[in-house]
């Protein structure tokens, strides 16, 4: 038996992510693919902030230097990279690419994807809410960024056009798998379950190391060598199925336990995953092992595409600063918590206006809750974290003087004052809706 | 019969989407699926996530990887970006459920 075999590599779970994870899946073996993935909810504010500051960025700025490291290896390698870094300016992204190629007398084809940048749509209609029905005129005002999640048929179009490296803006994440699928095995739009299979691929290696060992809960202590984790590989074929796997010599595991914990992450009905491309039904997939870090994926089924694309649109939310404290036995939580009442009471004798007041002790019930909160007195320290955000910049930064004076004037053994003393941060909501798919124009266009 | 918490049972991970968080609790071995599926029930994630969950709860089973996914509503604070807690995202809502106490009448 001689299948066509297509090989993807996830290189980039986040912004932010390891980056030499990149460079071992370019050098650790051979891949068809590398996909990045630089986009969360919270990303895209971050980007319009940067480029309103600057109108060339507004993209992941780590993204061109990567670029600049591994060009040599994935043009004589012919390694096709497709990544979202290029946020709210893919055609800045690209250029700074193309540039550095040019001076580097290395010849390659960027391809940039736009049409999900939906700003200008905005000021003259509505978008209610996804999930509360709201309507858009309660922050239309404050609007810094609005995108739609496009699919996959861009980037089957770019590399149709032959591009080495892919560009886009806002597209679903796991729409970056799917498209080279599409273009190597010739899938039809239609081709319901064979999409389902690419998406749910994508969205297994989307993550980066989430499926190949990282933040496995299953049992931590038995994943070999997380200082050199490999990340994720999708061995594909044309009938669907497909194995996910990692380089050899590398880090981490690949097993049905890391594979099962990334494919019920960050979603809803798994049986209707909705894309851009396909409604996939996780709950079709069979897993089976092949071989040592190596998981087989079959049977997965899909359904027709939905007739709109999801939107994210980002807003200005005013103001934040972040303190904190860390206090010492005896009666550690008593007096962290006897401390953010002292700061309450001076906040109210201040005057001082704020949308949200939120105190946590870290050590007793700032993940679990009322749970695991106690007065536990032989607890050894714990750490006071007190967050105050509303629209009044001053306000928020004349509370960033209230923390430091409890370390002499509140309870008894408190320290670590000088890490906590927050800075004043700009917050962004993120507002989800829906736009008809007939709304938006996806085009391809390549630099050299 | 004994009590014993999920985590002898099941591992799980956690995540945001908007202001309602998931969590995919998977059976570690497949006989206990049906244990989970009995036990775990929404009513109990509810009152176990009490002052987390503000909204109510879905239940969704996936046979196939003999696991149970729940959405937590309004769960994260207003959201990634907008909430003050410490775990905006909901990443340790996974954890949180795995400290529930079940009773079983066997040892893991």
């Amino acid at each position: 038996m001689n299948k066509k075999k297509v090989t993807i590599a996830a290189g980039q779970g986040f912004w932010g992510d390891w980056l030499e994870a990149p460079v071992r899946q370019i050098q650790g073996g051979a891949i068809d693919y590398l996909m990045l993935d630089y986009l969360a909810e919270v990303t895209m504010s971050v980007l319009a902030k940067q480029k309103e500051a600057n109108p060339a960025l507004g993209y992941a700025r780590d993204f061109p230097p990567l670029i600049e490291r591994i060009l040599s290896d994935i043009v004589q390698r012919n390694v096709k990279v497709i990544s979202n870094a290029g946020g709210l300016n893919p055609r800045a992204c690209a250029e700074a690419i193309v540039a550095s190629a040019r001076s580097r007398q290395i010849p390659v084809k960027v391809a940039v994807i736009t049409g999900d940048d939906i700003t200008a749509l905005t000021s003259s209609r509505d978008f209610l809410h996804l999930e509360t029905g709201g309507s858009l005129s309660q922050i239309r005002d404050r609007i810094s960024a609005a995108n739609a999640y496009i699919g996959a048929d861009p980037i089957v179009e770019a590399l149709q056009q032959g591009a080495q490296i892919v560009i886009t803006g806002r597209v679903a994440d796991p729409s970056m798998v799917l498209g080279p699928l599409r273009f190597a095995f010739g899938w039809k739009e239609n081709d319901w379950d064979r999409l389902a299979s690419g998406i749910l691929a994508g969205h297994i290696i989307e993550c980066g190391a989430q499926s190949s060992g990282g933040n496995f809960s299953g049992d931590w202590r038995a994943v070999p060598d997380l200082a050199h984790v490999g990340f994720p590989i999708i061995e594909a074929y044309e009938d669907g199925d497909f194995i996910v796997t990692k380089h050899p010599n590398t880090g981490g595991l690949v097993s049905q336990a890391t594979v099962k914990e990334q494919m019920v992450y960050e979603i809803g009905d798994p049986t209707a995953y909705y894309t851009p491309d396909v409604v996939a039904d996780f709950t079709t997939a069979q897993l089976s092992d092949a071989g040592p870090d190596r998981v087989r994926i079959t049977g997965v089924k899909g359904k027709p595409r939905p007739g709109a694309y999801k939107v994210s649109i980002s807003y200005f939310h005013g103001y934040r600063t972040v303190s904190t404290l860390v206090y010492s036995w005896p009666d550690a939580i008593a007096k962290a918590k006897a401390a953010a009442e002292i700061l309450r009471i001076r906040i109210q004798d201040l005057g001082l206006q704020f949308e949200k007041i939120h105190s946590e002790v870290i050590g007793a019930n700032a993940c679990h809750g009322q749970l695991t909160d106690s007065n536990n007195e032989l607890i050894p320290e714990v750490m006071l974290r007190f967050v105050v955000q509303g629209y009044h910049e001053r306000d928020v930064k004349r509370f960033t003087r209230e923390m430091a004076p409890l370390v002499l004037g509140g309870p008894p053994f408190a320290t670590a004052y000088s890490g906590g003393k927050g800075d004043v941060s700009e917050v962004y909501g993120y507002w989800p809706s829906l736009i008809d798919r007939a709304e938006i124009t996806p085009r391809v266009e390549c630099l050299v | 019969m004994r009590t014993i918490r999920l985590v002898e049972l099941a591992h799980a991970r956690s995540g945001d989407k908007g202001n309602n968080s998931n969590i995919g609790l998977i059976a570690r071995d497949p006989r206990y699926y049906e244990i989970l599926c009995r036990e775990v029930t929404i009513e109990r994630v509810k009152r176990h996530f009490a002052g987390i969950c503000l909204g109510t709860v879905e239940r969704f089973e996936l046979p196939n990887i003999h696991a149970i996914n729940f959405v937590l509503h309004e769960s994260l604070d207003g959201g990634g970006t907008l909430s003050l807690r410490t775990d905006a995202q909901g990443k340790t809502h996974a954890a949180t459920l795995l400290m529930m106490e079940v009773q079983v009448d066997f040892t893991p």
